[in-house]
């Protein structure tokens, strides 16, 4: 069976009615996925056995009727640790890599009873906007398998938009959870940093690193984060704030509800088909009686040289751990203890991975540190102050989660920076530290567009109820992708 | 030509928290290899620092105890360098707030005070630790890696040898009575590095410094300086110039072997740790830190002398360690008196630890045992002389008064008792009698021998004197 028709609640009455067990879903699923998978290419690992046995035992001890994902499968990016189960970050250097523990939100999946079916595709240590930098495949966008399905959490999307299924797990850095969402006509969500625990998830940036989810619907998704939020002692950048029911209040309306619309972000490099489709949600918002108006969030354009200053230092510091020692990838054929180190990096490495490393450490290198990293992080500073404006007298900020529609596989710009720009709309919210929703606005050459919704810090609520109102008036997510046949 | 030497010094100390700085692992020292670390210590993928509160509060209790600031608002910095002892390649340390800075200490030589200004304190992760095997593998033990660090750096106020020794007693002491850590070079709980220059005198600005490593005692570090001072002064009066470098003691010949010169500073890529959230220390917490702090050697020794009558050169000397001081206070609090307490553990304990090469807390005696026997001598039970007996015993684990009443070692002190047995020997030593009335001391000595030995050297030799001249004078 495929996700298209159904959502959580359907599916979690049909298995607390017994209409259909946990391990039904489960082999189904499954035997979807591996008809599915050569279409889209979503996962590095289908871990059958392992989701069958846990199908069995949920089956076994009842499936909850308080918990919606109880029984209910989902997908992990690869770069969030499974126990016993290959978590390889996209990279070589990771190939072999099965952790000894779960991440902190695979955790709390498997306490509401879900069940893990695989480990999706990304670009390799989550850089990347294409899942091209994968070393594993190349996942394909589900609407058209000759675009791209964005990234990192390229085959997260993937899986959830071409209905393998119902919801995934995806990391967000810099719009690496929206953007694939926007590209794939899902709906993809960002937590307030802090919300959600990063413990046992693979650190890119980890000032800018946050565990987001990619759902089919508003609800689906808000009731995924009621089961990820919250403290965790082994992470202290969470929030010990109280978390809500992001669920509650999900009733289409949003009269009265102030939206900004940033003129930055439907400028310069924003396609004619995203900006119009943009433009149209935003006249939806209206006639749902929210008001809509032009703001500035001036340094919007500096966010992404930041980002890469900053974004490029973390990851040259939390990639210094790789070396083939303890776990991993470890070459061969080495004279001694450099050479191990020099060949296992280079052989286990890719190209961006390694030019970040590059951009990273030279950015905090003494001669550099001040005309790079410090200027970045002033730059932060000012992108914060612009949102905090903003939301002085708003409640959303809304605008595009890509400057585009996805773009072709083979599409490779000479400058690697060209493809930075991808994520100039989503990282603003990752640098202040905001809770962002990517939700399909409607098609523009018959790709997906995403709409991005901004909130404030902790006020995911806002967000999910105007995504909600939204999605709930174009019934958008009603509309499929064509498989080519595969079902 | 006459020079000045000017010395920096650089002191770790291992903080003995129950956990590491930023994991839940145990900090212990000589577990077996490996035992006492988890995910975190490992730098596993995934994994993230924990900061241990109670390092932090160590922390602040050095920075108080060495009478610097607390700095209010602080966060963690990661100073990067790549080595197998360091497995996430990043070190979690203080590096724009230390948690303390302008502190000082004052030191003692050759009978004159002198304050020693302290720059910064900060806390910090220790790394693991490596051993190279002659089988050719190199091992790695990341037990140490995580230990919370304080790290202590002077102002260059130290111009001598003997103050860098004194500094490093001073500031020894200083750390172990706060509580904070063991503070044992061999253990490698105190860690010393030492930078020094000279210059003429006269001279401004500072010579060029090198620094020095591999100081595995106070001794070694005095050793080392006194020669690297002689061995720059030398070098300069040949003509040659100091290179800034880092030179290892060589305990076996007493001179430094240069290691490396520094072409430049090293580059830590220092950064803010974006995994742990700023700190910030209000008044509050630095007042309950102040409040916990344990009481110092100074204080203690002002107590002993003004209070329990310790002559001050005794007080000195108990105050050493914190182990000595602690088990002085508590055999007090025992009831024993306290001259006599400190007299015991300045003499016949001390030996004791001298002689079996034991620290007091490895021994058997407790406080409460030696105030037993303290006790048992204040009141008469037992002589001097038979305390020697009871001291082995408590040194063993034994209870005093159960171990005297075992062995029949109490002293005879009953006139009624000893009475007779003075009669008794009276009547059988006419000749001492005579001797005595003669004028003959030693007569006295003949006849107390012999009483005792009829008492089996149990009579209390004070009333055995008093009765025995009574019972003479009347013959």
């Amino acid at each position: 069976m495929n996700y298209f028709e159904t959502d959580l609640t359907k599916l979690h009455n049909q298995l607390v009615n017994k209409e259909i067990t946990s391990v039904e879903l489960t082999e189904q699923t499954i035997a979807n996925i591996k008809a599915t998978e050569p279409t889209v290419d979503a996962f590095i690992t289908i871990a059958e056995a392992e989701a069958l046995a846990q199908a069995k035992a949920i089956d076994e001890q009842g499936i909850d009727p308080n918990s919606l994902f109880s029984g209910i499968p989902v997908a992990i990016k690869d770069n969030i640790l499974t126990k016993d189960i290959l978590t390889t970050a996209g990279s070589k250097m990771l190939h072999n890599f099965k952790p000894i523990f779960d991440a902190t939100v695979v955790e709390k999946l498997n306490n509401a009873g879900a069940i893990m079916v695989g480990k999706a595709n990304m670009d390799e240590f989550a850089m990347g906007s294409t899942s091209k930098n994968s070393y594993y495949k190349m996942s394909k966008n589900a609407w058209d398998q000759t675009k791209v399905p964005g990234g990192s959490s390229g085959g997260s999307a993937a899986a959830v938009a071409s209905g393998e299924v119902i919801a995934s797990l995806g990391t967000d850095t810099g719009g690496s959870v929206r953007q694939p969402a926007g590209f794939n006509g899902i709906v993809g969500f960002k937590p307030t940093y802090g919300r959600v625990s990063r413990w046992g998830v693979i650190a890119f940036a980890s000032s800018l690193d946050q565990v987001g989810h990619l759902t089919r619907t508003v609800y689906d998704n808000a009731a995924m984060l009621n089961v990820l939020a919250g403290a965790d002692h082994r992470d202290q950048t969470t929030s010990t704030r109280e978390v809500p029911d992001f669920t509650a209040n999900l009733n289409g309306d949003i009269k009265g509800m102030k939206i900004a619309l940033p003129k930055e972000y439907l400028g310069e490099g924003v396609s004619a088909g995203v900006r119009e489709t943009i433009l149209a949600a935003a006249k939806q918002f209206e006639a749902l009686g929210a008001t809509v108006e032009e703001v500035s969030l001036p340094h919007s354009k500096y966010g992404v040289a930041a980002y890469y200053i900053i974004g490029s230092a973390e990851a040259s510091s939390n990639l210094q751990r790789f070396d083939g020692i303890r776990y991993g990838f470890r070459a061969e054929d080495v004279k001694n203890l450099n050479d191990l180190y020099i060949k296992t990096r280079s052989q286990g490495f890719g190209d961006e991975v390694k030019r970040r490393i590059m951009l990273g450490t030279f950015s905090l290198s003494a001669g550099a540190y001040d005309a790079f990293f410090k200027k970045a992080a002033q730059i932060r500073t000012l992108l914060i102050q612009d949102f905090d404006n903003v939301f002085k007298d708003y409640d959303l900020i809304i605008g595009p989660s890509a400057p585009s529609v996805a773009f072709g596989m083979d599409y490779t710009p000479e400058d690697p920076a060209e493809l930075y720009m991808y994520d100039v709309l989503t990282i603003p919210s990752n640098f202040a530290g905001l809770p962002a929703i990517s939700v399909n606005a409607g098609f523009s050459e018959g790709l997906p567009v995403g709409l991005h919704i901004i909130g404030k810090a902790f006020d995911e609520n806002t967000i999910y109820r105007a995504a909600y109102a939204f999605e709930q008036t174009t019934q958008l997510f009603k509309q499929v992708p064509n498989l080519g046949g595969q079902d | 030509m006459n020079f000045e030497t000017t010395i920096g010094l650089e002191v770790h100390v291992e903080m003995k928290t129950n956990s590491k700085a930023f994991s839940p692992s145990p900090v212990a020292y000589g577990a077996e290899v490996n035992a006492n670390t988890n995910v975190i210590d490992w730098g596993y993928p995934g994994v993230l620092p924990q900061a241990n509160k109670g390092a932090i509060e160590f922390g602040m209790r050095a920075a108080l105890a060495l009478n610097a600031e607390i700095t209010p608002e602080t966060h963690w910095d990661r100073k990067n360098y790549f080595y197998p002892d360091n497995p996430k390649a990043y070190q979690i340390t203080e590096h724009d707030n230390p948690i303390g800075r302008n502190g000082y200490l004052e030191i003692e030589v050759n009978g004159e005070t002198k304050r020693i200004g302290i720059r910064e304190l900060h806390v910090e992760e220790d790394a693991g630790k490596n051993t190279h095997n002659p089988n050719g593998y190199s091992y790695v033990d990341l037990n140490r890696q995580g230990t919370p660090l304080i790290e202590i750096v002077s102002e260059a106020d130290i111009t001598s040898p003997d103050e860098a020794y004194a500094y490093l007693e001073a500031l020894r002491q200083t750390i172990q009575f706060t509580g904070i850590s063991d503070v044992k070079m061999e253990e490698g709980s105190m860690r010393v590095d030492a930078n020094l220059s000279v210059r003429p005198i006269g001279q401004k600005e500072f010579g060029v410094k090198t620094e020095l490593k591999n100081l595995n005692s106070f001794n070694y570090v005095r050793k080392g300086l006194e020669f690297e001072a002689k061995r720059q002064v030398q070098v300069l009066l040949g003509g040659g110039e100091i290179k800034q470098e880092t030179r290892r003691y060589d305990e076996a010949t007493g001179t430094t072997i240069l290691m490396r010169v520094k072409e430049g500073a090293e580059d830590y890529r220092y950064f803010p740790e974006p995994d742990l959230t700023p700190l910030t220390i209000d008044e509050a917490w630095i007042a309950k830190v102040q409040a916990e702090l344990p009481e110092s050697a100074k204080a203690r020794r002002q107590r002993y002398v003004n209070e329990l009558g310790i002559e001050a050169y005794d007080a000195e000397v108990i105050t050493q360690t914190l182990e000595m001081s602690d088990f002085f206070d508590a055999t007090v609090k025992a009831g024993a008196e306290a001259k006599r307490a400190a007299n015991y553990l300045m003499g016949d304990v001390n030996a004791y630890m001298n002689d079996k090469k034991v620290e007091l807390q490895n021994t058997d005696l407790t406080p409460a045992n030696l105030a037993g026997m303290i006790n048992l001598i204040e009141d008469g039970t037992i002589s001097t002389k038979q305390a020697k007996k009871v001291f082995k015993a408590i040194m063993e684990g034994e209870e005093p008064v159960a171990y005297v009443e075992k062995n029949g070692l109490k002293q005879l002190s009953d006139p009624a008792i000893l009475q007779p047995v003075i009669d008794g020997v009276l009547d059988a030593n006419e000749q001492s009698i005579e001797d005595f009335k003669n004028g003959k001391d030693r007569a006295v000595g003949f006849l107390v021998g012999a009483i005792m030995k009829q008492t089996k050297g149990q009579a209390n030799p004070n009333v055995v004197n008093e009765l025995l001249m009574a019972s003479l004078n009347a013959r």
